[in-house]
């Protein structure tokens, strides 16, 4: 990364559409990310896997602005992520331009976190109808398609207490869809599923993966991260250890701390 | 009880339940001894007649009762709803990341909670006094329901700001991360799950209303603006006899025990819903 690239992103398609750079975060003085660079191309699906406690949700955050950060810059299709940049000086966007800024990006949450007031229809149709002002009729269309998409048509008008951890996870994934956004989050979208409902929500992001979004997802499920991921990046402690195709860093990684992760997540998967 | 106090009461040579049986025996005994004497002392014609007479009963439904059980309904029901808006605003404005919002939301609470309710009744019939040309609108109306909502929304706004720190974070992270702005992720997401959380102490704050819209009298409203207590006392007076207060009284009851039922319902199904 030169600085002259992190200085004038160009907004042309050879241009990352996640270009992150140098971006640290700390928590009451607890520095949590450590100067993180990381570029997502378009279509490309980027795997962050790493240790508890390593930074990979406050990056997530930071990314769509649910954290502000501390220092360093990213821009989501050429677009600098909560600041506006006058003459190389950085001033905080207006909220409702912040966002704005967000319905561009999905995000996929750990606990699902659905309206349970509201039917998975709703759920789908709230926000492009309140944010976007799209008629109900309209998004009440897309949203159909979207559940047939994430094989849940027939429960539509299903409150999230009687639909299952994974039923709720492929809803909230096709809420997320329902902005359009040009980028999709996903933090451990399958850790808090029963093992046996983990595949069908995997199986609708492997076909979005397929469909072309551009995605960045931590996840702890190294067969997804092997067959998606065009990018595979390790984290630990706040820093980028090592970042590669999955048949570099994950069949054959070469950090210590890489391996160390890698071999106590086999062993967990074993011996359960 | 626990298994090691069992085993105590094993020892003195009573089982729990025996000990359950003869704690029952004394309290009817008790019982029976106070029906007793009070059956032999109590003048029970005198109280029947000047508590419960037929007559007087009948004369306070044909000389306004149904108005002024209609009148308690109406100044609790605006008052709620003022209660409701204001302790809305109040609870979001001692959210607020302005610190000025939070000091006068404060303020406010803990003033009109640590004030007797009566004392800003008695404020609001000097209210005519202090300003000559002072006028409310809709009276009788405006004046009852300001001085009761002005009350309920400080007892409201701490339940509802309860209410709305009760919705899970994750509910206002997934409202940002869909690109809604503040206000229509409080509107439509936070409040609509905070009310629900509240409902039932919301409804327990509606009895109270009820009952509180008895001191409107103090306000001095004419007589064609009585609720029940006014109504009850205004009429206890000329009679002499305190059946028409009693009466109004288990008119109180009418609306209270249902408002009770409703909010052990409510209760029951928040609970079912964890
Ligand atoms: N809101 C917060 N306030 C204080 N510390 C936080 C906050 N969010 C995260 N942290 C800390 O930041 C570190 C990284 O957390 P996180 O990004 O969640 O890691 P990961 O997702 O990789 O497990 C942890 O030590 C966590 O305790
Ligand atoms: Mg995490």
């Amino acid at each position: 990364m030169t600085a002259a690239a992190a200085a004038e992103p160009a907004q042309s398609l050879a241009q990352p559409l996640v270009h992150a750079v140098n971006v640290t975060k700390s928590f009451h003085h607890n520095e949590v990310l450590k100067g993180i660079d990381l570029d997502v191309d378009r279509g490309q699906v980027v795997c962050l896997l790493g240790p508890s406690g390593s930074g990979k949700t406050t990056f997530l955050r930071c990314v769509n602005q649910l954290e502000t950060i501390d220092g360093g810059r990213i821009w989501v299709d050429g677009e600098l992520m909560g600041y506006a940049d006058r003459d190389g000086k950085l001033y905080r966007l207006k909220n409702k331009e912040i966002a704005a800024q967000r319905r561009e990006i999905g995000m996929v949450f750990q606990r699902f976190n659905l309206f349970p007031h509201m039917t998975a229809l709703q759920n789908i149709i709230e926000a492009p109808t309140q944010v976007r002002g799209e008629s109900r009729k309209s998004a009440r269309e897309r949203a159909m398609k979207l559940l047939d998409r994430v094989g849940l048509a027939d429960r539509c008008n299903a409150y999230p207490a009687q639909l299952s951890g994974g039923q709720q996870q492929r809803i909230a994934i096709a809420r997320a869809l329902a902005m359009q956004p040009k980028l999709m989050l996903f933090d451990e979208p399958t850790s808090a599923l029963d093992p046996e409902l983990v595949g069908e929500v995997l199986a609708v992001m492997r076909e979005l993966a397929l469909d072309g979004m551009t995605m960045i997802v931590v996840t702890h499920e190294m067969s997804f991260a092997r067959e998606v991921a065009d990018t595979v990046v390790f984290m630990d402690a706040g820093v980028v250890v090592e970042a590669g195709p999955p048949k570099d860093v994950i069949s054959n990684p070469q950090h210590s701390r890489t391996q160390a992760f890698l071999s106590r997540l086999r062993s967990e998967h074993e011996h359960p | 009880m626990t298994v090691s106090d069992a085993v105590v009461e094993k020892r003195r040579g009573l089982s729990p339940r025996q000990r359950a049986q003869r704690s029952r025996g004394i309290q009817y005994a008790v019982l029976i001894v106070i029906v007793v004497v009070a059956a032999f002392t109590a003048n029970w014609g005198q109280i029947a007649s000047v508590f419960f007479k037929p007559e007087f009963v009948k004369s306070a439904f044909t000389s306004g009762l149904p108005g002024a059980f209609l009148k308690t309904i109406e100044y609790t029901a605006g008052a709620f709803v003022i209660g409701l808006l204001g302790g809305t605003l109040l609870a979001l404005m001692r959210l607020s990341r302005v610190a000025p919002y939070r000091w006068f939301a404060t303020a406010y609470i803990e003033f009109f909670r640590g004030l007797p309710a009566i004392v800003v009744f008695v404020a609001f019939s000097l209210l005519p006094l202090a300003f000559a040309d002072l006028v409310i609108p809709l009276d009788p109306y405006g004046t009852v329901w300001l001085a009761l909502g002005i009350v309920a929304a400080a007892y409201m706004a701490e339940v509802i700001r309860a209410g709305i720190q009760a919705v899970p974070k994750g509910q206002i992270e997934a409202a940002r991360s869909l690109g809604m702005p503040a206000g229509v992720a409080t509107r439509k997401i936070v409040l609509p799950q905070a009310f629900r959380i509240v409902l039932p102490p919301l409804a327990n704050d509606l009895i109270l209303l009820v009952k509180d819209s008895s001191l409107v009298f103090i306000i001095g409203t004419s007589a064609a603006a009585y609720e029940l207590t006014g109504f009850g006392r205004d009429l206890a007076n000329t009679e002499s006899n305190l059946t028409p207060l009693v009466t109004a009284g288990f008119c109180y009851l009418v609306i209270t025990l249902p408002l009770g039922l409703l909010v052990r319902w409510l209760e029951a199904k928040a609970a079912r819903a964890h």
